[in-house]
């Protein structure tokens, strides 16, 4: 099976999709909540513009997931806020 | 697809940092603008380097999955003129099996420079993401066709999840097969809506409402861009044929004016008509049952690559600004060409010929031996003209409804990232200390955050400034975030030029 880990569970994606596409093809469409109101956010822009889809892929944080592409083994973690 | 085939094979390793020539003209932007302004050029002899973010040539109109997932993640059956992205595709394998062409997807340009008598573009590669490897370009001609991206306006609730921008939708069908919601609302303005409304309906969502807040009767004042672009005409008959086969209500004159979630994402959608002003119609309010919505309101020039070399900029017609370029897609910059969406908003057709003439304008300011292997320079500018006329039609019949901000509460987030609301907005204007959005930046953080007012920029704009002016997006000079050992390498010692 072709996976990478969220959180440490692992999601299954078709190769070629994104960090995004695959979470929102899982059914989730927030992954993350603001520093400010604690509000969850996930997939806004699609595109790279809007940064509401914030991940940390595999310790990195600050990564867009509708534009990362997805690879086996990436370990995926969310949920975090947004300060950098 | 087989024309496509070895496109975006020639990605593995180079050097760390290639900071030698780069060829005599880079595109920023594998769009249909970059597209046809590369193969235009690479065709009349020039050598090119071809730069996108993205995991394939296409940009968002033609966004597609990364060559090797065509087959795992079918899209094509969700494209409009895909004859042409073909026929672009080849020709631009073609110069890069001879070397004449460097494709470089997964590259983000962060920043752009003038170099003495040419350009430097600073970009990062995450091919293999969260790694970032630095690379520096260099040509004596730089062509920038970066598109645009979706203009949202706040309503309350519209930073619930699953609320996305129409856009978002369509890049996550495109590009990842993946269809976001069982029941869907759309609402906005503009045609986009609906190859939206029919890409989600063929892929099985229950597309409940699509909401245009325009008038079409708006169409009827401009009889002579609709005569002459019966292309135009015939797209609009395929969606709404595909729009009446999946039972798809379109309601025109009517918004989406609030949103209310349950378990975590949107629930409720609110929908209204509206009155001439764009004022929601007492007693017309209704409550539509949605787990996804999509809204776009016109779309925004993304100039944060031309903004910082100084060219001029002119009113787009549809309450943006977008570069000022003359007949021949020159900037007022010189040797800085752009092409597209960056020229104010217009579709892929018109993206195709103003990347077409760009080129030409190259090889002749170069003085490129080679001549352009398409269409004359005069018919490729009759078709700018017919289809520019079309955009300003467009942009005069789907309207920004002045009176939008009657939907907002004092408690709606107009930006996301900083989480500003509208009252603190509206508090700055009437302290009389803000008078454009950069002002309310200073003053509130409103586009501060993350995406650097992209997202609430317009809507400041319209909040506080003077009616018709309109939006200029701020200058910014990084891009998109890079990594301070990014910055770090990026910085050449042999580059001095002292």
């Amino acid at each position: 099976m072709t996976a990478f880990t969220v959180d440490g569970e692992p999601l299954p994606f078709v190769p070629g999709q994104t960090l995004a596409a695959a979470l929102v093809a899982s059914g989730r469409v927030a992954w993350r909540t603001t520093r400010g109101g604690q509000r969850p956010r996930g997939i806004f822009c699609g595109i790279g513009v809007c940064y509401d889809c914030l991940v940390t892929v595999d310790g990195t944080g600050g990564q867009r997931a509708c534009l990362v592409q997805a690879r086996a083994g990436m370990a995926v973690t969310t949920g975090e806020t947004d300060d950098e | 697809m087989s024309e496509a085939r070895d496109l975006g094979m020639t990605s593995e390793p180079r050097d760390p940092v290639a900071s030698s020539g780069s060829g005599d003209l880079v595109v920023v932007g594998a769009g249909p603008a970059g597209m046809a302004a590369a193969a235009t050029a690479l065709d009349g002899g020039l050598r090119v380097t071809l730069v996108d973010s993205g995991a394939a040539p296409g940009g968002q109109f033609w966004r597609h999955p990364p060559l090797f997932a065509r087959e795992t993640v079918p899209t094509a059956d969700l494209h409009h003129g895909l004859s042409t992205y073909r026929a672009l595709c080849a020709t631009l394998s073609a110069h890069e099996r001879t070397g004449r062409l460097t494709l470089l997807l997964n590259h983000h340009v962060w920043t752009t420079a003038r170099d003495g008598d040419g350009f430097t573009v600073h970009a990062v590669d995450r091919g293999r993401a969260p790694e970032e490897r630095t690379v520096v370009l260099r040509a004596p001609a730089l062509l920038v066709a970066t598109g645009a991206y979706d203009r949202q306006l706040p309503f309350p609730g519209w930073d619930l999840p699953g609320v996305l921008t129409a856009g978002g939708l369509q890049s996550l069908l495109k590009g990842g097969g993946v269809v976001a919601g069982r029941r869907v609302v759309l609402g906005g303005t503009g045609p986009f809506l609906l190859p939206v409304a029919a890409s989600l309906a063929a892929r099985g969502a229950k597309v409940v409402a699509v909401c245009e807040a325009a008038a079409p009767s708006a169409w009827l004042r401009h009889p002579g861009a609709l005569l002459r672009n019966p292309a135009k005409w015939a797209e609009g008959a395929r969606y709404a044929g595909t729009l009446a086969r999946h039972r798809v209500p379109v309601r025109t004159r009517t918004a989406i004016v609030g949103a209310e979630g349950a378990q975590g994402r949107v629930a409720v959608v609110r929908t209204a008509s509206l009155d001439a002003d764009g004022r929601p119609l007492p007693g017309t309010e209704r409550r539509i049952e949605a787990d996804t919505v999509g809204v776009g309101w016109g779309f925004v020039p993304q100039l944060d690559l031309l903004l910082p070399l100084g060219c001029d900029l002119t009113d787009a017609g549809d309450g943006t600004m977008a570069a000022a370029v003359d007949d021949g897609q020159r900037t007022t910059v010189p040797r800085l060409y752009t092409a597209g969406e960056t020229c104010g908003v217009g579709g892929a057709a018109l993206a195709v010929s103003e990347g077409r003439l760009a080129a030409v304008s190259v090889l002749s300011d170069l003085a490129a031996p080679g001549r352009p292997g398409t269409r004359r320079p005069a018919a490729e500018r009759r078709a700018v003209a017919r289809h520019r006329a079309f955009a300003r039609a467009m942009a005069q019949a789907h309207p920004l409804p002045p009176a939008w901000p009657a939907w907002l509460t004092d408690d709606t987030p107009v930006c996301r990232c900083e989480e500003v609301t509208a009252g603190a907005v509206r508090s700055a204007r009437a302290d009389g200390a803000a008078a454009d959005h950069r002002q309310v930046k200073q003053l509130t953080r409103a586009g501060m955050g993350w995406c650097q007012g992209r997202m609430c920029g317009p809507a400041v704009h319209c909040l506080v400034s003077a009616r018709h002016q309109p939006y200029a997006p701020a200058e910014r000079l990084i891009a998109t975030p890079v990594t301070l050992g990014a910055l770090a390498d990026s910085v050449e010692p042999t580059s001095d030029p002292s």
